[in-house]
């Protein structure tokens, strides 16, 4: 057993006992990553001697002033788009190959504020576009369950290293499914929160009325953890919330007795594979033993979600990107003039996938198309928005599956982006809607794990993992590990 | 074909891309593809839906104008790929 397969509590009174250290700690991390990365595959670059060197400090810390922060001493992964001073930053893109920012993200200062430990940063989709991680410009990061199948993304080496125990936690990014469809995937726990929950200052933006950072971990108690620790109001972010942050590891009881629970049609019906659909229906019946009660309910544009996304994804993106230029940092690919120094340094930075999204943004923001594409999506997604406001009036919390399938082959729909694009059909309407929602394991089709989504208001949080919280405890899911 | 090799063209231009002729074509192509696939979005009437700016109920974020500390100009160029005189040095702007 690894020390990863305890939890947060259970390590933090180890380190209270003295019978592990923070340097055990953090070597447990790198050995573990000896052992299994080269199946894997997590890793973009690792941390490892600043990481050692912070953990001696922490172990005389420890001496002086006991466990003194949430995430005290705990090992944590990056996802390569959040920026890192002095750590190498490349969003898997080769366009940033030699990036190394002079600058924490709020989310990197508010970690080591609470006392965790930087081991390295994670593969990704190039710029978060992906659902595969087959689009990182670097490597191809494996299912630790099946390394014949993809982690899914874009942050699939966020769920594949807490998967694999070569991390307790990671963060992870969510613009359409990032954070949820990897978790997954991979059978841990991951959070999408609230759109302005968590500062975005040092996420490298993709689509910024979208894009949220979240924990992935191997359970709700856990995420509920690493979610206090980097939540709040942060002045340079002007859409970060000035909400009050609970704690949201207080109202996990266990207790869900006479809670409303929502399953829109839409979510089980076409389109989701029949292993998929028998295990959230199993799920429902556990809910239901726990003294909730569910309703089917119509959320009706559901179906556009995806059309109305990739219009409005890549139409900010398109704008994001264009910072990348070759000029103030990145790879320049030198020519005679500005325009084709630009047009060199980005044709031979960025990889298809990026071009390809930035190409239709450009195309849906150009003179002429703007109101029938990009207004029309923005229109849309206030009907969407609105599905799920009228139906969290009436109920708790919406129920249904993260992923319409479990994790795929690699290489099985890389060449066809609109069948790539419909992994996302059920965790898109979220970010459009910038609900919370969580991604926690619920069984297992022929050894790959089924993820069970769980959707809540505008900052209930709260009642997002204590949903989650009571299936966990009522389902043995969470306490299986991959065979590596 | 709804989007031309002569738009990507364009398109490339106006996003600082630029294509071989067979790349080209499969651009063309796969964006042919997803602006088909974005187009039943027409199925909807949103004549009076108001375009969502913002999920949340947030507008205006204001600050006072205040001086705070910003990079130095040495870490700012850091990352930069080529640098003379404390700035950027870039190609000719003009011909």
């Amino acid at each position: 057993m690894s020390l990863f397969d305890q939890r947060i509590k259970d390590i933090h009174e180890l380190l209270h006992k003295r019978e592990v250290s923070v340097t055990d700690l953090v070597a447990e991390s790198y050995k573990r990553i000896e052992e299994v990365e080269g199946k894997v595959e997590a890793f973009l670059h690792l941390n490892e001697e600043a990481a050692r060197k912070a953990a001696r400090e922490m172990d005389d810390h420890l001496v002086s002033k006991g466990v003194d922060g949430a995430l005290f001493g705990l090992p944590a992964g990056l996802k390569d788009n959040i920026v890192t001073k002095g750590l190498r930053t490349t969003c898997a893109s080769k366009l940033l190959d030699n990036f190394i920012p002079v600058h924490d993200a709020t989310v990197v200062q508010k970690l080591h504020a609470a006392g965790a430990v930087t081991i390295g940063k994670l593969n990704m989709d190039e710029f978060a576009m992906g659902s595969s991680n087959e689009n990182s410009g670097y490597k191809l990061t494996r299912n630790p369950w099946n390394t014949e199948r993809v982690p899914g993304g874009s942050s699939g080496g966020s769920a594949a290293s807490v998967a694999a125990g070569e991390v307790l936690f990671s963060l992870g990014s969510d613009t359409g499914g990032s954070i949820r469809e990897p978790a997954a995937f991979c059978g841990v726990v991951g959070m999408k929160p609230t759109y302005g929950r968590v500062s975005r200052f040092g996420l490298v933006a993709f689509a910024s009325s979208l894009d949220q950072i979240g924990p992935l971990t191997r359970t709700v108690e856990d995420n509920a953890y690493v979610l206090n620790a980097i939540s709040g109001y942060d002045k340079l972010d002007s859409t970060s919330a000035n909400v009050e942050v609970p704690d949201y590891t207080a109202g996990l009881t266990g207790d869900i007795k006479g809670l409303k629970i929502a399953v829109p049609k839409e979510y089980l019906g076409e389109g989701v594979n029949a292993e998929v659909r028998v295990h959230i229906e199993q799920a429902l019946t556990t809910l239901e033993g726990l003294g909730a009660t569910w309703e089917e309910v119509s959320l009706p544009h559901s179906k556009y979600a995806v059309a109305a996304y990739y219009i409005l994804a890549s139409s900010e993106a398109s704008a994001n990107l264009a910072r990348f230029d070759g000029i103030r940092y990145g790879v320049r690919v030198e020519e005679d003039n500005l325009i084709d120094t630009y047009k060199k340094s980005r044709s031979q930075g960025f990889g298809d996938e990026v071009k390809r999204r930035i190409m239709l943004g450009t195309f849906a923001l150009s003179s002429g198309y703007y109101d029938a594409y990009y207004k029309k999506a923005q229109q849309v997604r206030t009907l969407i928005k609105q599905d799920f406001d009228d139906v969290l009036a009436q109920y708790d919390v919406i129920i249904g599956p993260t992923a319409p399938t479990t994790a795929f082959q690699i290489g099985e729909q890389v060449n066809d982006p609109l069948t790539m694009y419909a992994n996302d059909i059920l965790t898109i309407p979220v970010n459009l809607a910038g609900v919370p929602a969580i991604s926690v394991p619920a069984g297992f089709a022929y050894g790959l794990p089924i993820g069970l989504q769980i959707i809540g208001k505008h900052f209930a949080e709260s009642m997002v993992y204590r949903v989650a919280h009571a299936f966990e405890q009522a389902t043995n899911f969470h306490m299986e590990a991959p065979k590596l | 074909m709804r989007i031309t090799k002569n738009q990507v063209k364009h398109v490339a231009n106006l996003a600082r891309l630029e294509f071989s002729e067979k790349e080209m074509e499969v651009f063309a192509k796969q964006l042919d593809d997803i602006i088909g696939y974005a187009e039943q979005l027409n199925e909807l009437d949103t004549t009076n839906v108001k375009p969502t700016s913002h999920v949340l109920d947030i507008s205006n974020v204001l600050r006072a104008d205040e001086v705070r500390q910003s990079l130095s100009n040495e870490a700012a160029l850091k990352n930069a790929p080529d640098q003379a005189d404390g700035q950027v040095k870039v190609p000719s702007v003009l011909e």
